[in-house]
């Protein structure tokens, strides 16, 4: 799968209080989440951004609380991908069991910036910044990640065993 | 094996597990909140099966949002409490008990070398207690309450070692911030902290809680501690079911050991916006504060209201300052009561209300505005973790919020208490 968009950069350490501050977690819409989406961080965020735009971030990103709300603000907002140095496991996890992917990329995150055009092959991993005429390649997935991904995120995957389990 | 690859290998079927490796885990107790359980309720249904695994191994807790905030607030609490009431599952409501990382060890619902997860950051706590115990979003929380199973990726384990002794006023969590100070908030990402050392085998569990708690701010899986005779003594009464207790290998191989000598360490305030963000009190220099919370499942046990009324007693909250005290649970709250705490506390300016993870996440009961200060002995300093992205929160220890409460500035307990 191909995703395009222009990219949105923030710096390392972006934690989930900015990406959803505490105050909206009464909210589960996520269209309702989305409109607070970075809120902490760039308040014009939910305004400016357009379907298909990816983020790119530095290191640790989505550190701090286990808010499944974050990674879901974020899809909700139109976001097709986040490309950072590296991600908190927290988040990580609760990305890939949503369906927001997620692309680790030091050289990519370093050498995108705001506004910057990026070309996105997910089964590849692939980086291509248009605006500069740059290819990265992105840290691939482990196996077993790729599975659940592949099986359609962790619920489905589950149903599977669920399954197994009820046919011995 | 360290100690947490002794516990995932045995919770895997597995005569050994290594750093990487991905496996499928047992789980002990998988725990949700007021504001996790109804993403995890409404994922779980989506799962087409009617029953937990095991309604005595899930746990419910109403501990962010209540008593009820708003109305949204009072539709989420009420969702996880009919969805525990239906599933006959462990029901933990607010007026009875607390925040649930003081609650759940509390309760001897979980103990030494179990695998816990649960739907909040802060479920390393329990490390406390020799339990490998991590913190995941609500789909994850959804499964493992469905399957009894979680997937994980064994991490490495980094080795602390704590020499020496701690000088007055220097408590668990003036080592925790030290340590995120030094190794940042991703120096220990996707591993396990073990900490160990004479100065750790010198901590209440009380204060072992409290290190653990916060090791989720270095970005790690779980803040562990190895089970001893002080752990023992304090699941003793509370156990509701058998446990195990591992020990690491001789030979275990550990990512990296890091060193300190504690009796160097001073007192430490994570400056905004970031837990490394790490000063000595001697250093902080004026930062005046309008208001001090004392609490939190970092610091919301007895041994910390303990500490906060050595300073307050006899003492008055500086009249710029809105000092708030919240015990971690009922039964903290009780003994404090007891003790006397909670008068000197009241008669010192100081407010003191029910458990709640309220201020802390800038839920409710203490939200801050833009240009305010706040001194806090709580986890996170993050922009807007409290209130308004404009003001800012300063973590110490509860005696230098004590202190910083009287002061009307951020200072240490001898600037008080020698001079009565």
């Amino acid at each position: 799968m191909k995703l395009r968009g222009k990219v949105h950069k923030y710096g390392a350490n972006v934690d989930t209080d900015v990406i959803i501050p505490g105050v909206y977690l009464t909210l589960t819409e996520p269209a309702e989440l989305a409109e607070h989406c970075m809120e902490g961080i760039d308040s014009e965020f939910a305004q400016k951004v357009e379907k298909g735009d990816i983020i790119v971030a530095g290191t640790n990103f989505g550190c701090g609380s286990s808010r499944e709300h974050a990674p879901i603000a974020i899809k909700a907002s139109g976001i097709s991908c986040v490309i950072a140095k590296s991600f908190a496991r927290i988040f990580f996890r609760n990305a890939i069991n949503i369906g927001l992917p997620l692309l680790e990329c030091p050289q990519a995150a370093e050498e995108s910036e705001t506004g910057d055009t990026l070309e996105v092959e997910l089964e590849t991993g692939e980086i291509r910044n248009i605006t500069r005429d740059r290819l990265f390649q992105a840290e691939p997935y482990p196996d077993f990640m790729l599975e659940l991904i592949s099986a359609g995120g962790l619920i489905e995957h589950t149903k599977r065993i669920l399954e197994a389990r009820r046919s011995g | 094996m360290t100690l947490a690859e002794k516990i995932l290998a045995a919770h895997s079927g597995k005569k050994r597990v290594s750093p990487g490796e991905f496996i499928s885990a047992r789980v002990d107790l998988v725990m949700a909140n007021d504001i996790t359980a109804p993403i995890a309720i409404m994922e779980f249904e989506r799962l087409g099966i009617k029953a937990v695994f095991d309604p005595q191994r899930v746990v419910m807790v109403t501990d962010h949002n209540v008593p009820a905030k708003d109305i949204l607030a009072a539709e989420q609490a009420k969702l996880l409490r009919d969805f525990a009431r239906q599933q006959g599952l462990v029901y933990l409501d607010c007026g009875k008990f607390g925040i649930e990382h003081v609650v759940l060890p509390e309760q001897g619902l979980v103990l030494p070398g179990d695998v816990v997860v649960g739907a909040d950051s802060h479920t390393c706590t329990y490390g406390a207690l020799g339990a490998f115990a991590t913190g995941m979003g609500s789909t994850d929380i959804a499964c493992a309450m469905a399957t009894g199973e979680i997937w994980m990726k064994v991490p490495p384990t980094i080795k602390f070692v704590y020499h020496g002794r701690a000088k007055k006023w220097v408590t668990a969590k003036d080592l925790i911030l030290y340590t995120i100070g030094d190794i940042g908030v991703d120096g220990a990402r996707y591993a396990v902290m073990e900490f160990c050392g004479e100065a750790i085998a010198e901590l209440s569990m009380d204060g072992r809680f409290t290190m653990a708690n916060m090791a989720i701010e270095a970005g790690a899986k779980v803040g562990l501690f190895r089970t001893d005779e002080k752990t023992v003594e304090y699941v003793k009464s509370r156990a509701r079911r058998p446990y195990q207790v591992y020990e690491p290998d001789e030979d275990s191989q550990y990512s990296k050991v890091i060193e300190y000598d504690v009796s160097l360490i001073e007192p430490q305030v994570a400056f905004p916006h970031l837990p490394s963000n790490t000063k000595g009190i001697s250093e902080v220099g004026e930062v005046k504060i309008d208001q001090a919370v004392i609490g939190s499942c970092t610091n919301g046990r007895l041994e910390d209201l303990r500490l906060a009324a050595e300073v307050l007693k006899g003492r008055k909250v500086h009249p710029d300052v809105r000092c708030l005290i919240i015990p971690g649970s009922q039964e903290v709250y009780l003994q404090a009561l007891r003790e006397g705490l909670v008068e000197a506390f009241i008669q010192a300016g100081a407010t003191v209300t029910m458990p709640t993870c309220g201020p802390c996440g800038g839920f409710h009961m203490g939200v801050l505005a833009p240009g305010e200060r706040c001194i806090a002995t709580t986890n996170r300093n993050f922009v807007g973790r409290m209130g308004s992205p404009k003001s800012e929160v300063y973590l110490a220890n509860p005696a230098i919020a004590a202190a910083s409460a009287i002061l009307g500035q951020i200072g240490g307990p001898e600037e008080v208490v020698d001079k009565k």
